[in-house]
């Protein structure tokens, strides 16, 4: 993972609540053994039409939702399916992070894993962004857990001092995990053994 | 989590805390890892670029269910991609040791109804799957939660997740079902009534009398859909129910060691006194039918109810999403759902495709027809399930009714395989999620109980089952 630096952008707007994962990327998008190629299909249903064409009026298919790399979403983001993919398709399109005003606990911890920002704001913050125009742009800050407003005003968000140090060195969780691997073994070794799962083949 | 007094779901957690330390998420080992052909490939080829092993391939299992056809299991899967994912979930379980109920498999099946017929899932453990459904197993007092391909990864090659203690939340229902409903029907109501974001964060915790009197299967319905509340897991303590459903199945222990699991079990159920952080109250004998009318499990509404007016709603992003759904479901405000008339009716999925599930449905249909203007899928959770259900003669009298009797597997829950609706189309269907496209791109989904399904699959509208029982 590379780590995560402090960057600007403008806003796409998404004022929906309760977006879940299958409109993230529907379902019949995960036959593939890839992580890769995702983002064509990110949105799908809201982004194309039924002939295949650009839904014009969708966000994503105007120049302000092509260029920005903050998302700004309604409440309880990412509710549904455990789907990584919905990660995976939102970083290719090019976000670096999601806004709202929460988010389902699955999609949260899996962005975290992608390098992908869940930034939780509160409800009046959450109003004035929607409200700012087009080419507003908004600064993120991890280190110092702020976005800052086009007026200078700096809004502090939270996010736990753990995801927070492997996002900003990079950090990878299973090589982190694998440093423990003493106290996995002296734990296994006092573990009662339920079954052997390969006992039935 | 120390203090005198736990709930079973901080139990559970204490009994697999690895390691702690301060500024990290615990370290929690995983008791049963169930893998799937959707979220694992990513995760095996993750292993390969490392080099890693899967650490316990002996506490982890495999099936192929979501991808694959329900039709004809002696032809081959049509779709190339489809194809070629399940047979890259057998190539990297034959790779890694893991063992796999694959497509041909006796034991393969949704791989949430498989894990407790084959007793692997079990009180007391710890249980994960690449699928936010994995609440099922719950309701055998276990704690299970649905993970990303990352954590697969991490389990795969470590047997352990960083995780943080939910908050606990109790659901407390009192009463009786009354005939015609189901479990179904409290799970629907209480996503209602707490919104799909109102478990964030949180184990739920099923309990009271009409807890208590539902069977496991039931149970699992219930658990199966705490995350449509948004719910990390669900809980249901295990008891006698729990106990007689689990003795004999093949992975279960025997014996002596069944004596001593049991013994082990009984320590599980939540303390007395124990403090939750949130709670709510349920009325079962004030219930009624449930039907979800909207594009989220929580749009919800006791079946002979109308269908809310975006006009009475303050909030407006709410009024927003209300009227997105109604235009969506192509359903006027304020008016009632019951007589709508539906396309298909799909009797399937984790919540609702297990034997009892199958046997309450065919009660309704037995020695009647299915009205011409409906297609009825009936998509038995497992090969366990197919087999008990065609020893019992259940399939005969679907198939008398009119009803189309399919292979194992997600399905039109899903709609990833083919099993899908047309735009515009509408089901009443037992599964879990009614979100916009669930069931193929603009198909309408009602999820309901598998007694309101038969009944409507019988009239071709949305039908409270309790006029035909």
């Amino acid at each position: 993972m590379k780590p995560f630096t402090p960057f600007k952008s403008t806003l796409v707007p998404l004022p929906i609540n309760n977006i879940d994962t299958d409109q993230i990327i529907p379902a019949r998008f995960l036959k593939t053994t890839s992580k890769e190629g995702l983002d064509k299909n990110l949105f799908c249903d809201w982004r194309y039409n039924a002939d295949g064409s650009d839904n014009p009026d969708f966000i994503l298919n105007t120049p302000r939702g092509r260029k920005a790399k903050i998302l700004l979403a309604g409440d309880n983001f990412g509710c549904g399916s455990s789907r990584e993919h919905a990660p995976w398709a939102l970083t290719q399109f090019g976000f670096r992070a999601v806004i709202s005003t929460s988010f389902a606990d699955i999609f949260r911890g899996n962005a975290l894993k992608n390098s992908l920002l869940p930034i939780i704001v509160p409800h009046d913050v959450h109003e004035r962004l929607f409200a700012l125009p087009e080419d507003a742009e908004i600064a993120v800050d991890l280190a110092s857990q702020t976005i800052q407003l086009p007026d200078g005003q700096r809004i502090e968000f939270p996010i736990d001092s753990f995801s927070k140090t492997c996002l900003l060195e990079g950090i990878d969780e299973l090589g982190w995990i694998m440093k423990k691997e003493p106290d996995i073994a002296a734990w296994e070794s006092r573990r009662v053994q339920a079954f052997d799962t390969r006992s039935l083949q | 989590m120390s203090g005198n007094l736990r709930t079973v779901s901080q139990k559970v957690w204490d009994n697999h805390v690895v390691h702690e330390e301060p500024g990290a998420p615990a370290l929690l080992y995983i008791d049963l890892h169930l893998v799937h052909e959707v979220t694992s490939p990513q995760a095996f080829q993750g292993l390969r670029d490392r080099g890693l092993k899967v650490r316990r391939p002996d506490l982890t299992v495999a099936t192929t269910d979501h991808s694959i056809p329900t039709t004809d299991r002696s032809l081959p899967i049509v779709d190339p991609i489809a194809a070629k994912q399940v047979s890259q979930l057998e190539k990297n379980c034959a790779e890694f040791g893991v063992p796999c109920y694959g497509f041909h498999s006796e034991h393969q099946g949704i791989v949430h109804v498989i894990g407790p017929e084959l007793g692997l899932t079990q009180p007391g453990m710890t249980v994960v799957c690449g699928d936010s459904h994995t609440a099922t197993h719950g309701a055998f007092g276990a704690l299970a939660f649905g993970i990303g391909t990352s954590e697969v990864e991490n389990v795969l090659a470590t047997q352990c997740l960083l995780q943080r203690p939910s908050k606990t939340f109790r659901v407390q229902v009192s009463g009786t079902l009354k005939p015609g409903l189901s479990s179904k029907d409290i799970i629907l109501a209480l996503i209602a009534q707490i919104g799909i974001g109102g478990g964030t964060g949180c184990v739920l915790e099923y309990a009271g009398p009409a807890i208590r009197s539902l069977d496991m299967e039931a149970r699992m319905t219930i658990c199966n859909m705490s995350i449509e509340a948004g719910a990390r897991a669900g809980m249901i303590a295990p008891d006698d129910h729990t106990f007689n459903y689990l003795h004999g199945r093949p992975f279960a222990p025997k014996d002596a060691a069944w004596d001593a699991a049991v013994a082990r079990w009984k320590q599980l159920p939540t303390d007395d006194g124990a403090k939750f952080d949130r709670e709510v109250i349920i009325d079962a004998d004030a219930l009624e039918p449930m039907i979800t009318w909207g594009t989220n499990p929580g749009m919800g509404v006791p079946i002979s109810r109308p269908v809310p007016e975006p006009g009475s709603i303050a909030d407006p992003l709410e009024r927003d999403s209300v009227s997105k759904a109604l235009a969506y479901m192509g359903l006027e405000g304020g008016k009632p759902i019951l007589g709508h008339p539906v396309n298909v009716v799909f009797i399937g999925s984790c919540t609702n495709s297990r034997i009892s599930d199958l046997r309450t449905a065919a009660a309704v249909l037995k020695g009647r027809k299915v009205n011409p203007t409906v297609r009825v899928m009936v998509v038995p959770g497992s090969m366990e399930v197919k087999r008990q259900a065609e020893a019992e003669g259940l399939d005969k009298i679907f198939r008398a009714a009119g009803c189309d009797w399919r292979e194992p597997g997600c399905s039109m829950c899903i709609a990833m395989n083919g099993d899908q609706l047309q735009p515009g189309e509408y089901s009443v269907s037992t599964s879990n999620r009614n979100f916009e496209g669930r069931q193929g791109k603009g198909g309408r989904t009602f999820l309901a109980s598998p007694l309101t399904a038969a009944a409507t699959a019988i009239t071709g509208v949305v039908t409270d089952v309790r006029t035909i029982l």
